[in-house]
């Protein structure tokens, strides 16, 4: 369909584990807003990287596009070496939503919650096997969660609610998680379990994407850090990239001045 | 013994005991599809659909086709010129659906009132489910348990769409093809509904009962065997009380319904008025207590 980029000849060695995520010059537009600008991006597998940014700077675009849900004007997304459509399909991506997109008194409870992570792996009729159920106890168990598999997902608090989401990943089994402002509304403990419970998940191997407004606490669990104003900034270590002067030009005037 | 001939009197009749069975059927289908509609916001498209399907039920008569055929062709087609208007104006969705839903039922109105001799207005706008004829029982039965069957066959799947569609197309599922399933499945529910009640008091039936079970439950599938529950019952008792009290058989159906969601309202365990108040008082009296001792 598109033309091949030259890296798709260049990289022969087949052993080597393709990067989690690819982006190449991608160009997002809703009708005459520029969401996305020539985007380039690359995260190797097994890396935590915080997506940094003001609203409307492009973060969600940049998820919907990872996760094939925005049609991109010009530009490739690629995951694992291949289609965001065949990760949707082989379970190896999972979002944990923004807390305002998600309707907390919808009747579910915290494990119906996490059983929607295994439905890839089920039939057309989603019944689940020994197996699934074992999942949904070992995510629920990792995450802290068991004790409260029980409420319905909105009487959990607001690290408790994050942390359920990232259950459905494990119990899914993927290896790209991608996780919008999960620190919003969270207290500091809970926010420090869940970037502990993060990092174990990338000793583990998965790869991880967080947008957040906590630059303060980027470099203490983030091993790389993206700075998006519809196009990137700067991306590389969380020292290098959070410099006074990035942050200014993300930010406009004033507003490099730390975490919000 | 006297309950029992009461009970037993009605179904003498052979256009009462189909009356019933039609009544049931609708209710329940109504009842299950209820239950997604309202936790997905969609309770304004079931009125859009309801009162769209009046032109082609009113073709239908005239060129003499299955009502169900006129009806569920006009009722996809409201849905379809919905969604097309909506993604290509700047339109908000309840000005979409109320201008496209009105303009139907206008020309429903107006196909009718041109021809006016072979269709009764009265029984499609308030059902008429005491002159049931065979052809029509069947339609109601064959179509309530597809719709039925399909409902229950992707209940997780559209639980998940109605949750989070975002993370449903994250694993890999046909969100674009769940939601117009759902859409083809109310229509079809309206169609079988339309014969039991007419097609304004559908509305009620596609919204009241899935509003009661959210009421009374935080399980989802609880909220399902509730609102099935509820309305079985209430389709029970709007015929009897029609046949008892000779009122309109989808009146009494829905103001039975509506009467359920009323006592949910005040009674149901922990979101109704009466526990609502108890908490409040019970917090007043700590807070009292703790003034109190402070």
């Amino acid at each position: 369909m598109k033309t091949p980029t030259r890296m798709d000849k260049a990289r022969t060695p087949v052993a080597v584990d393709p990067p989690a995520i690819t982006i190449d010059t991608l160009t997002v537009r809703y009708g005459d807003v520029l969401a996305l600008q020539s985007v380039d991006m690359i995260l190797q597998q097994g890396r935590i990287c915080g997506l940094i940014g003001v609203n409307g700077s492009g973060k969600s675009t940049l998820f919907k596009s990872i996760m094939g849900l925005v049609t991109p004007s010009s530009g490739t997304v690629k995951l694992f070496g291949n289609s965001p459509r065949f990760s949707r399909k082989n379970n190896l991506l999972t979002y944990v939503p923004q807390s305002e997109d998600v309707d907390w008194t919808f009747p579910v409870s915290v494990h119906d919650v996490v059983m929607m992570g295994r439905y890839g792996h089920l039939g057309p009729m989603r019944r689940p096997h020994a197996e699934d159920r074992d999942a949904v106890e070992y995510a629920l168990d990792r995450v802290g969660l068991t004790e409260l598999a029980g409420r319905q997902i909105g009487e959990l608090s607001g690290g408790q609610r994050k942390r359920a989401f990232v259950a459905r990943g494990i119990a899914q089994q993927a290896k790209l998680m991608l996780l919008d402002e999960p620190f919003a509304g969270v207290d500091r403990t809970s926010e420090a379990t869940m970037t502990g419970l993060l990092q174990q998940l990338r000793g583990e191997g998965k790869t991880i994407l967080i947008s957040t407004h906590d630059l303060a606490g980027i470099p203490k669990f983030c091993d790389e850090a993206l700075l998006l104003h519809q196009r990137v900034l700067a991306h590389g270590n969380p020292e290098d990239v959070l410099t006074t002067d990035n942050l200014a030009r993300a930010f406009g005037e004033g507003a490099g001045s730390g975490p919000a | 013994m006297d309950l029992l001939n009461w009970l037993a009197e009605p179904m003498l009749y052979g256009f009462m005991t189909r009356a019933l069975i039609v009544t049931v059927a609708a209710a329940l289908v109504c009842s299950i599809l209820s239950c997604w509609l309202i936790l997905m916001g969609w309770s304004l498209m079931g009125d859009a659909v309801s009162h769209a399907v009046l032109p082609g039920v009113a073709l239908a008569y005239i060129l003499g086709l299955p009502f169900s055929i006129g009806a569920f062709v006009f009722g996809a087609g409201a849905v379809a010129l919905i969604g097309v208007v909506r993604s290509t104006t700047k339109l908000k969705s309840d000005t979409v659906i109320g201008v496209v839903f009105t303009a139907l039922f206008a020309a429903g109105l107006a196909i009718i009132s041109k021809t006016p001799s072979q269709t009764d207005l009265g029984h499609i706008l308030f059902g008429n489910v005491l002159g049931v004829t065979d052809g029509e029982f069947r339609q109601v039965l064959v179509l309530g348990a597809i719709t039925l069957a399909a409902l229950l066959f992707k209940r997780h799947d559209l639980t998940l769409y109605a949750f989070d569609r975002t993370h449903a197309h994250a694993l890999g599922i046909n969100t674009k093809w769940l939601s117009t399933l759902l859409l083809g499945l109310l229509a079809l529910t309206v169609v079988v509904a339309l014969q039991a009640v007419g097609i304004i008091l559908v509305v009620a039936m596609l919204i009241t009962p899935g509003a009661t079970a959210f009421l009374l439950t935080r399980r989802f599938p609880v909220m399902l065997g509730a609102a099935a529950g509820i309305s079985v019952l209430t389709a029970v008792i709007g015929i009897y009380a029609s046949y008892y009290w000779d009122m309109s058989t989808g009146a009494s159906v829905v103001l039975a319904q509506s009467g359920v969601f009323v006592l949910a309202y005040l009674l149901a365990p922990r979101s109704g008025m009466l526990s609502q108040w108890r908490i409040r008082r019970a917090a007043g009296r700590r807070t009292t207590e703790v003034r109190t001792a402070a």
